[in-house]
């Protein structure tokens, strides 16, 4: 298994580490159990993502997914960002790893639920339907 | 950059005398084994000899070592051709549930096909009660599969006593030592073992060249059917380059494992305080006394290990890491779960298995680099953040 030159630059300078103090919206994806926990908040003016970090409990791919969406989303309206899929995800660092599709996966997660808080404290209803499977519902498609 | 390895328990770097029999070999050791010719003779007695060097450092003889590709082969040989050949007698197995894959794998395998397998838990060392033997035999139990130690954590298992009720009993008692020969020293006759795999690359030897020791008088059916190779139970022309570097691997093993185990051991050790004085929240592995010298497995708490592993290697430093993500299953290693630790510690699990060739300098440079690795990706975990919020 070899990670690409963009995924290990991302994982070792990962971009926009950290917590936003009041966040318009935080999401948390993942389990430990799993291996991955994202965790990404975000901060919403005027419908567009102006500001956005991450903190990621995971392996090198699951740093680097997170780190490179954060760049995707950044400056995007919500709707530019939900259209954000984690094939672009992976596309974007160069490829992944088969067995570390997973993470890019997360990474889409991870920005759909912080959306989906922001939506919920702005509106009082969050996202209609959520566009990816659930984590713990992928995971089953490794066959565990 | 440094080089440093710490991984030998992924395999051990080709000893410089092992190195030199193998390149002398490569100039006149061409001849087929099974040729009465001069050629065929060179190879044949070179055979003879490493037979007789990887006897001694298990107190065997000669004609009780089969060779084989890989102590996976080893233990996968022992298990089907051992139980095939005792059908008669049961069909009943029992093992443990921290042995390695070329053991659990195969017992799947034969419980599909009706065989029977009881696989022990292991208290929070990785170490198997004896007495949960004695309870789990049956009158059909034909066989007792146990590792000697366990590459992952380093636990040496109770095999004497294990032994003990094998022999009474009158079943067959296999052991994969493939994390412990040629590191340890293991005695077939002292503990009373009748079968035992094992791996040239764990101590010095060349890879893809494995053997199993099989009691005289065990039955077993052939593994590979053909020619008269290996008494004709493991058929192929034979891996002589690799057999003959086994042999002297196993020969320099015999007459060292003493100051190796000297050596090591303090290596370990000065890295285990180190690390436990610089790190916080700290797990570690496997039985506090009674491991394989060189190794030492830890979690490290709220990270995760194939981060640790890409930063240190960033270092030039190399080890094992037993998180879901470096496995290709997606699962977290089944020995450290075995031992109770919970599932997020168990991601931060980081092995450092040490050998002859590591040194004072190598000890020094990771507690060295370790602790801001540790720091950053702490710094950069969801799960510390909210640990130090619950704290304060």
């Amino acid at each position: 298994m070899q990670y690409s030159a963009k995924v290990m630059d991302h994982f070792a300078n990962p971009r926009n580490v950290g917590e936003i103090p009041e966040a318009s919206g935080v999401g948390e994806v993942g389990n430990p159990a799993c291996g991955d926990i994202m965790k990404m908040s975000i901060q919403v003016k005027d419908n567009v993502i102006t500001d956005v970090k991450f903190k990621t409990f995971g392996c090198g791919a699951a740093i680097a997914t997170s780190s490179i969406s954060t760049e995707m989303i950044k400056g995007k309206t919500i709707d530019e960002a939900l259209k954000i899929t984690n094939k672009a995800v992976a596309e974007a660092l160069g490829g992944l790893p088969p067995t570390k599709m997973h993470c890019s996966v997360l990474a889409e997660e991870a920005i759909e639920a912080a959306i989906d808080d922001y939506l919920k404290k702005t509106t009082g209803k969050g996202l209609e339907k959520k566009k990816s499977l659930s984590h713990d519902e992928h995971h089953h498609e490794h066959g565990e | 950059m440094q080089n440093i390895y710490m991984d030998n328990t992924s395999g051990t770097p080709l000893h410089p005398e092992v190195k030199e029999v193998i390149t002398q070999f490569l100039h006149k050791g061409f001849g087929n084994p099974s040729n009465l010719h001069q050629f065929g003779r060179v190879t044949g007695e070179a055979i003879q000899q490493a037979r007789e060097q990887v006897a001694n450092l298990i107190n065997a003889r000669p004609n009780e070592i089969i060779f084989t590709s890989s102590g996976t082969e080893a233990n996968n040989f022992a298990l089907k051709g051992i139980l095939a050949a005792h059908k008669k007698k049961g069909n009943h197995i029992i093992t443990s549930e921290i042995e390695h894959f070329s053991v659990l794998n195969p017992l799947k395998t034969l419980e599909k096909s009706g065989y029977e397998v009881t696989r022990l838990q292991v208290d929070k060392y990785g170490m198997i009660d004896p007495e949960d033997i004695k309870k789990a035999v049956k009158p059909t139990t034909v066989m007792i599969s146990v590792m000697y130690a366990n590459g992952e954590i380093g636990t040496i298992e109770p095999v004497g006593e294990i032994s003990a009720i094998t022999k009474e009993k009158d079943i067959i008692f296999h052991t994969d030592a493939v994390a412990a020969a040629g590191n340890i020293p293991i005695d077939v006759n002292g503990t009373h073992i009748d079968a035992l795999s094992m791996s040239a690359n764990q101590f010095g030897g060349p890879s893809g060249v494995g053997a199993l020791y099989l009691r005289e008088g065990i039955r077993i059916l052939p593994f590979i059917e053909g020619g008269v190779q290996e008494g004709g139970r493991r058929a192929g022309t034979e891996n002589v380059i690799g057999i003959v570097g086994m042999g002297k691997a196993a020969e320099l093993a015999r007459l060292e494992i003493p100051e190796r185990t000297n050596k090591v051991r303090k290596l370990r050790d000065r890295l285990k305080d180190g690390i436990l004085k610089t790190i916080n929240n700290i797990h570690i592995n496997g039985h506090p006394t009674d491991h394989i010298p060189g190794n030492l497995s830890l979690c490290i708490e709220y990270i995760e290990g194939e981060s640790i592993l890409l930063f240190l290697d960033m270092q030039g430093i190399a080890i094992s890491s037993g998180s879901a993500c470096t496995s290709r299953s997606l699962k977290a290693s089944h020995v450290i779960m075995a031992t109770g630790v919970d599932a997020a510690l168990a991601q931060g699990t980081v092995l450092f298995s040490l050998g002859i060739n590591n040194s004072e300098t190598d000890v020094h440079y990771i507690l060295e680099k370790l602790p801001p690795i540790v720091e950053r990706l702490r710094q950069m975990s969801p799960l510390y953040s909210e640990s130090q919020l619950s704290q304060s």
